[in-house]
């Protein structure tokens, strides 16, 4: 097996699992019920981009591992997700801030694997684009309304940019897997999508008449399988039925 | 690879448009495009289809379908998700689409108006209850991954638009 393909694999898909996971929180508990649909609608999209994923991933490594086993038995430093979607649903600015820095990279992340050679993910990104698109309208958009509306909804969106904006570094830091795919031609160099980045961010922030933060300090760790605080207890509800009964199926 | 045309045996066809989409029933999947292929090799049905979203909970269901039809009418089958090429709304038949608006769901537009409708509330989206186009966007996404919501300023009639996937 191509181990390098296998991790790069999980390293794409477990932004998606987490942020996916961190949005089904909200089934129930959104602000209202559109927004609560939204985020679920979201949050089942990533779940679908994740299985197709770790589908590829279990018939790769071919040794009797499901999807299942792959997204619900790993240890919490066997997760690659950037520490960006681990963010806790603090209040509604700081879901929609987590969701917005994360799909204007996962749009740019998703245009540039769609050209890998590797046809597999080249499918799953074709697939994934159409979806994603409609993610980052979602959060800009709401970027925009909570930013140029009223003092509170700015402040609250100011505050959760600001906050989140130093884990916005490590989605374009290059792990080794990262590395060896480009040299294959199968994956692609993600420190080329970080000027673009921030320049997209930067006119959706300033639209929005939101302040871009120029803190030069940022956090970093998930693609390492160091974790915040957060992870433990994400894990324990994602995991939480296969622990309590191995091997059970819907 | 890059075919988006359908290769379905034509004996099959009738046995395929019973299967619905559990989600949208008055949508054959026939109708709806999701199935690619269709062919019987050394006896065995071998039936491609391909998701409407990547997280669509239909497909599971109409995969079990699709096998449950098929054994009623006397073949034994095997069904492949593939998402190579992806599904797009422009699959959805005419009769797809009529049932559509019959059932009360806004068919999609082409993508130019839909990016109009949803990004700029531009208000061209027919309601399914009175024909009225002073509708207005409520949210981009709806009760299932496909759908945004609506409601018609005229009658107050509350409806699902089927968004356009390109």
């Amino acid at each position: 097996m191509n181990n390098n393909l296998y991790n790069y694999i999980l390293g794409i898909a477990d932004n998606s699992l987490i942020l996916g996971q961190r949005l089904g929180e909200l089934t129930g508990h959104g602000p209202s019920l559109e927004t609560d649909i939204a985020c679920t609608n979201i949050s089942l999209d990533l779940f679908g981009q994740v299985r197709s994923y770790f589908q590829y991933a279990a018939k790769l490594a071919n040794d009797g591992r499901t999807e299942d086993d792959i997204a619900m038995l790993r240890k919490e430093n066997e997760y690659r997700n950037v520490l960006l979607v681990e963010q806790p649903n603090t209040n509604f600015a700081y879901t929609i801030g987590r969701q917005f820095l994360f799909d204007v990279y996962h749009l740019a992340f998703l245009t540039e694997l769609e050209k890998s050679k590797d046809l597999t993910l080249s499918a799953i990104a074709k697939k994934c684009i159409k979806e994603v698109r409609y993610h980052e309208r979602f959060s800009s958009d709401w970027v925009k309304r909570l930013g140029d509306g009223t003092e509170e909804s700015n402040k609250k969106m100011q505050e959760s940019i600001d906050d989140l904006w130093t884990y916005t570094d490590e989605l374009f830091h290059q792990t080794e897997a990262d590395k060896a795919m480009v040299l294959e031609g199968i994956g692609l160099d993600i420190t080329q999508l970080k000027q673009a980045y921030y320049a997209k961010v930067t006119d959706f922030l300033e639209e929005a008449t939101l302040k871009v933060p120029d803190s030069k300090y940022f956090q970093k760790g998930g693609k390492k399988g160091i974790h915040a605080e957060h992870m433990g207890y994400i894990l324990a509800e994602l995991q939480f039925m296969q622990r309590a009964y191995p091997n059970m199926e819907w | 690879m890059t075919t988006t045309e359908q290769n379905i045996d034509n004996k099959l066809i009738p046995i395929l448009e019973q299967v619905s989409d559990p989600e949208i029933p008055v949508l054959s999947i026939m109708d709806m495009g999701v199935v690619r292929s269709a062919v019987i090799v050394d006896g065995i049905v071998k039936v491609e289809i391909t998701p409407t979203y990547s997280g669509c909970p239909a497909m599971d269901v109409i995969g079990d379908d699709i096998k449950t039809a098929l054994k009623n009418a006397g073949y034994k089958s095997v069904v492949d998700l593939i998402l190579h090429p992806a599904w797009t709304t422009d699959w959805i038949t005419p009769r797809g689409r009529k049932a559509l608006e019959d059932y009360g769901i806004a068919a999609p537009l082409d993508a130019e108006a839909d990016k109009e409708v949803l990004l700029n509330g531009k208000r061209i989206v027919k309601c399914t209850n009175c024909g009225s186009q002073n509708t207005r966007l409520v949210s981009q996404f709806g009760s299932t991954a496909c759908k945004a919501q609506f409601q018609c300023e005229d009658c107050q009639e509350p409806f699902d638009y089927f968004k356009c996937l390109k």
